[in-house]
C-alpha cells in the first residue's frame, strides 16, 4: 500500500468522517464467507459462512434478504442479513457469478457463466422462470430504472445483449471493447455503461437508440496502458459522478459523468475489483482482490482514509443500512 | 484426407444449444483450414504422457465455437475444415488445394513445411498461421510477410524462464544437453536467455545414455550430475520429453530442475487458473476430454484472432483483416491478464508467458522490473532490433 498506515491514524482524528451508520457487505471469493464492515467504525463485525466461490451479492429493497451467488455450488443463496442464517437456495443455473434483482423485488436475473446462458428466477415460487441464451462467458448484468430492459454482457463474445423483460427475448447485440465485467444504467435510464477490462475502456450507449454515444478511456502516469483495466464502477445518487475500479492498475477513477472525463485517480489495494458506497454515500468501500483487503474512500476529499483486512480474494460488495 | 469439423461431436453439440433471438444482417462466410504434416514422434523413455492426437486441433475447434457465438450475432460465418497429412504425405500439394478454398490456413508443420506453403503463388495475400514452431528463424532471417505466429517463440519460454531466476537469484546453473537436434536448439535458446538476462551457465554436460532409466535413475543420475559444480538450479534441453522426467529427484545436490523439464516457460498450461483462464480451461476440458497445452492455445489464439478481427471489420477480405491484425487497434483477450497484440516487425503473438511447474503457477512473464520503452511484453523473445526480418517494413 502505497498510503503510510501511520499517516491515517492522525487524519482520522483530525477528519472524523461522521458516517451514519451501516454496513458493507463484501464476499470472498476464496474463503466461501461474506466479511460484514462497520460503516462507523470501519472494522470488519462479523464474519458469516456462504456457499462455495461466493461472488455476486445484492439486497432486496427492504433489506430483508441478501442474495449471494454462490458460483461453485452452482447455487443462489438467500440470506436472512439478521441472522446470518441461509433461509434456502434458489434454482440458478450452472455457475452464477452476477446477478441483478428486478426493480419488482420479484425476479433475479443470473448471469451463468459456464453456460452462456441468463436464467431468470422466481425469488417467491423458486422456480426458473425462463433462460435466455447469450455469449460466451456472460458476466455483467443490469437493469434499466422501469425494469423494461436487462443487460448481460459477455465476456468472450464481447457485447451486450440487450434483452426486454417483458418477452424475455433479446432485442439488440452491442459490441463492445475486449472482456466486458459490469453494466449500469445511468441518467435516468437513459444511457448505459458497460465497462471492458481488457479493451481498457467504458462505453456509453443512449438506451433509445442503442448508439455509442461515447468512449471513455483511462490513462494513469506510471502505469502502462494494458494494466488498466476497468470492472466495477458506481454513480453517485445525483448520477453526476462514476467510481471505476481499474483492476491491477489499483486505482478507482473519478468520472464526471456528464462530460466522460476523468477527473481524478484515488490509490486503492491491489487489483480493485467491485465498489459499494455507504449508506449515507460519504465513503466508498473498494474490493480489491489480491491484497485481500478493502479500501475506504472518503467522497468529499476523494481521498483514500483506511485499509481493512477483511478475507481472501474480496470480489462483491453492497450497503446496508 | 479432408476432414469436416462438423463431423467432430463436439462441435455439433455446442452449435446445437444456440438458438439465437436475433435475425442475422448480411452474411460474410468465413472459411478456415486447419493444416497439419502429421510427423512420427521420436521414441521415448516414458509410456505417460502420451502427445495426443488431436493437439492443436481441440484448441482449434474450442476457439471456433466461441468464436461462432459472435458471428451469430454479427452475421458472419465462421468454419473450419481439417487437412491432416499422413507423414511423407504431399503437404505442399493438400495446402496448394486448401488455398484454392481459404485463405486463412492454420499450418501445423515443422518449419520448412511453412516456409514452402508461405512461398506458394497461391498463398500470396494468404493469412497463415504458425500455430506449431518455436522456431527463431521463422521471426528472423525467414520471416514471410503472410505469416503470423501464435506459437510463442522458443526464446520467448526461455526469456520467461530467466527472468523467474534472476529474480529468485538463481543465477548458478549447469546444463544437461540431450542428443536430438531439436535439444541442442533448444540448449542454444537457453544460453542466449540465459546471457541476456545474466544466469551462468558453468558447465555442460551432453545425455549419453542408452539405458532404461526408468529402473536404473537412482544410481545412474547422481553419479552423473556428481561432478558439476555447486550451481542453484540444473537446466535440462529435452525438448521430445525423453529422458528430464528421471532427472528430477534423482541429483547428487538436492536442486530444482528446469528447461524442458521441473520450472518451465510455456505460452499455455493446464495450472493457469487467473485471469478468467479456468472459463478456457473448463470449456476446453468438456470440449476435448483433456487438459489444454500450449500447441492447443496456439491454434486457438489463431481462430480468435480471425473471429475478432472479422467481428471489429466486419469483412472477411483478408488484406483487410491482416491490416487491422496489426494496427494498434487489435487487442485480444488472451486469458493471461493483458491484452495480446502482434509485433510489426515479424508477425509473433505478443503475449505474456507462463513459468510453471507441474502443479502450479510460478510466474507470469514479463516479472515486475523487466522494463521496455514500448512493451514489457516484448522484453521476451526477438525484439525489433534483434530480429533480421524486413517482409513486414512498408
Amino acid at each position: 500500500m502505497r498510503f503510510p498506515a501511520l499517516l491515517i491514524a492522525p487524519l482520522l482524528v483530525a477528519m472524523p468522517l461522521q458516517a451514519g451508520a451501516g454496513e458493507i457487505w463484501v464476499t470472498n471469493e476464496k474463503d466461501d464467507t461474506i466479511s460484514v464492515i462497520d460503516t462507523v467504525r470501519l472494522e470488519v463485525v462479523r464474519t458469516i459462512p456462504t456457499g462455495e466461490r461466493p461472488r455476486g451479492i445484492t439486497f432486496n429493497s427492504d433489506r430483508s434478504r441478501v442474495y449471494i451467488c454462490a458460483s461453485d455450488s452452482d447455487t443462489v443463496q438467500v440470506m436472512d442479513p439478521a441472522t446470518g442464517k441461509i433461509l434456502h437456495d434458489l434454482p440458478s443455473g450452472e455457475d452464477p457469478e452476477q446477478f441483478v434483482l428486478a426493480p419488482d423485488d420479484r425476479h433475479l436475473w443470473i448471469a451463468n457463466e459456464d453456460d452462456a446462458v441468463t436464467t431468470v428466477v422466481d425469488v417467491e415460487t423458486r422456480q426458473v422462470v425462463a433462460q435466455v441464451n447469450v455469449g460466451i462467458e456472460p458476466e455483467g448484468m443490469a437493469v434499466s430504472p422501469d425494469g423494461k430492459i436487462v443487460i448481460t454482457t459477455s465476456e468472450t463474445t464481447n457485447m451486450a445483449h440487450w434483452i426486454d423483460t417483458e418477452t424475455k427475448k433479446i432485442f439488440a447485440n452491442t459490441l463492445v471493447d475486449a472482456r466486458p465485467r459490469h453494466a449500469e444504467f445511468a441518467k435516468g435510464g437513459a444511457e448505459l455503461w458497460v465497462s471492458s477490462e481488457i479493451g481498457g475502456t467504458i462505453t456509453v450507449f443512449d438506451v433509445a437508440t442503442q448508439a455509442e454515444k461515447a468512449k471513455i478511456r483511462f490513462e494513469i502516469t506510471g502505469i502502462k496502458a494494458d494494466l488498466v483495466q476497468p470492472v466495477g464502477f458506481e454513480f453517485t445518487p445525483d448520477g453526476k459522478t462514476a467510481f471505476v475500479a481499474l483492476g491491477p492498475a489499483n486505482h478507482v477513477a473519478v468520472i464526471d459523468a456528464d462530460t466522460f472525463k476523468v477527473r481524478t485517480y484515488v490509490l486503492v489495494g491491489r487489483r480493485v475489483w467491485h465498489l459499494a458506497f455507504s449508506p449515507d454515500h460519504k465513503q466508498l468501500f473498494s474490493t480489491n482482490g489480491v491484497s485481500g483487503d478493502v479500501t475506504i474512500i472518503d467522497i468529499a476529499s476523494l481521498e483514500p482514509v483506511k485499509s481493512i483486512k477483511v478475507g481472501r480474494f474480496p470480489w462483491g460488495a453492497a450497503a446496508r443500512p | 484426407m479432408a476432414e469436416s469439423f462438423r463431423d467432430r461431436k463436439g462441435l455439433w453439440l455446442a452449435a446445437a444449444i444456440f438458438c439465437w433471438a436475433s435475425s442475422a444482417t448480411a452474411e460474410i462466410a468465413v472459411p478456415m483450414i486447419y493444416m497439419r504434416q502429421e510427423i512420427q514422434p521420436p521414441p521415448v523413455l516414458s509410456n505417460l504422457d502420451p502427445i495426443p492426437k488431436d493437439r492443436g486441433i481441440a484448441g482449434a475447434e474450442v476457439a471456433l465455437a466461441d468464436t461462432k457465438t459472435t458471428g451469430r450475432f454479427m452475421g458472419h460465418d465462421y468454419s473450419l475444415a481439417l487437412v491432416s497429412v499422413e507423414p511423407g504425405g504431399d503437404f505442399l500439394a493438400a495446402a496448394r488445394k486448401a488455398l484454392t478454398s481459404s485463405k486463412i490456413l492454420f499450418l501445423d508443420a515443422p518449419p520448412e513445411g511453412i516456409l514452402a506453403v508461405a512461398d506458394l503463388a497461391e498463398a500470396k495475400g494468404a493469412l497463415l498461421f504458425n500455430v506449431s514452431s518455436g522456431a527463431k528463424r521463422l521471426r528472423h532471417v525467414d520471416c514471410r510477410m503472410n505469416v503470423f505466429h501464435t506459437m510463442a517463440e522458443d526464446a520467448m519460454r526461455t526469456d520467461a524462464l530467466m527472468q523467474a531466476l534472476k529474480a529468485r537469484r538463481w543465477v548458478r546453473t549447469v546444463l544437461i544437453v540431450g542428443p536430438k537436434p531439436e535439444d541442442r536448439t533448444f540448449a542454444d535458446t537457453l544460453r542466449t536467455s540465459a546471457q541476456k538476462f545474466g544466469i551462468d551457465i558453468l558447465v555442460e554436460k551432453d545425455w549419453t545414455f542408452n539405458t532404461d532409466l526408468r529402473r536404473a535413475a537412482g544410481r545412474e543420475i547422481p553419479l552423473f550430475t556428481q561432478d558439476f559444480p555447486d550451481h542453484d538450479v540444473l537446466l535440462i534441453a529435452d525438448e521430445a520429453d525423453d529422458f528430464g522426467r528421471y532427472v528430477q529427484d534423482n541429483t547428487w545436490l538436492p536442486r530444482p530442475v528446469a528447461g524442458s523439464e521441473g520450472l518451465r516457460g510455456e505460452g499455455w498450461a493446464p495450472v493457469l487458473e487467473q485471469w478468467a483462464a479456468v472459463q478456457l480451461q473448463n470449456r476446453f476440458e468438456k470440449a476435448a476430454g483433456r487438459e489444454m497445452g500450449s500447441r492447443d492455445y496456439a491454434a486457438w489464439a489463431a481462430v480468435r484472432t480471425i473471429g475478432e478481427a472479422v467481428t471489429r471489420t466486419n469483412s472477411g477480405d483478408p488484406v483487410v483483416l491482416r491490416e487491422f491484425i496489426l494496427s494498434a487497434k487489435f487487442a485480444l483477450d488472451g486469458f493471461k491478464g493483458r491484452s495480446l497484440s502482434y509485433r510489426d516487425w515479424d508477425g509473433q503473438l505478443r503475449q505474456p508467458m507462463a513459468v510453471v511447474n507441474a502443479r502450479a503457477l510460478v510466474e507470469l512473464a514479463p516479472l515486475d522490473g523487466y522494463l521496455h520503452q514500448t512493451n514489457e511484453m516484448d522484453t521476451l523473445g526477438l525484439d525489433r532490433p534483434e530480429s533480421a526480418c524486413t517482409a513486414f517494413e512498408g
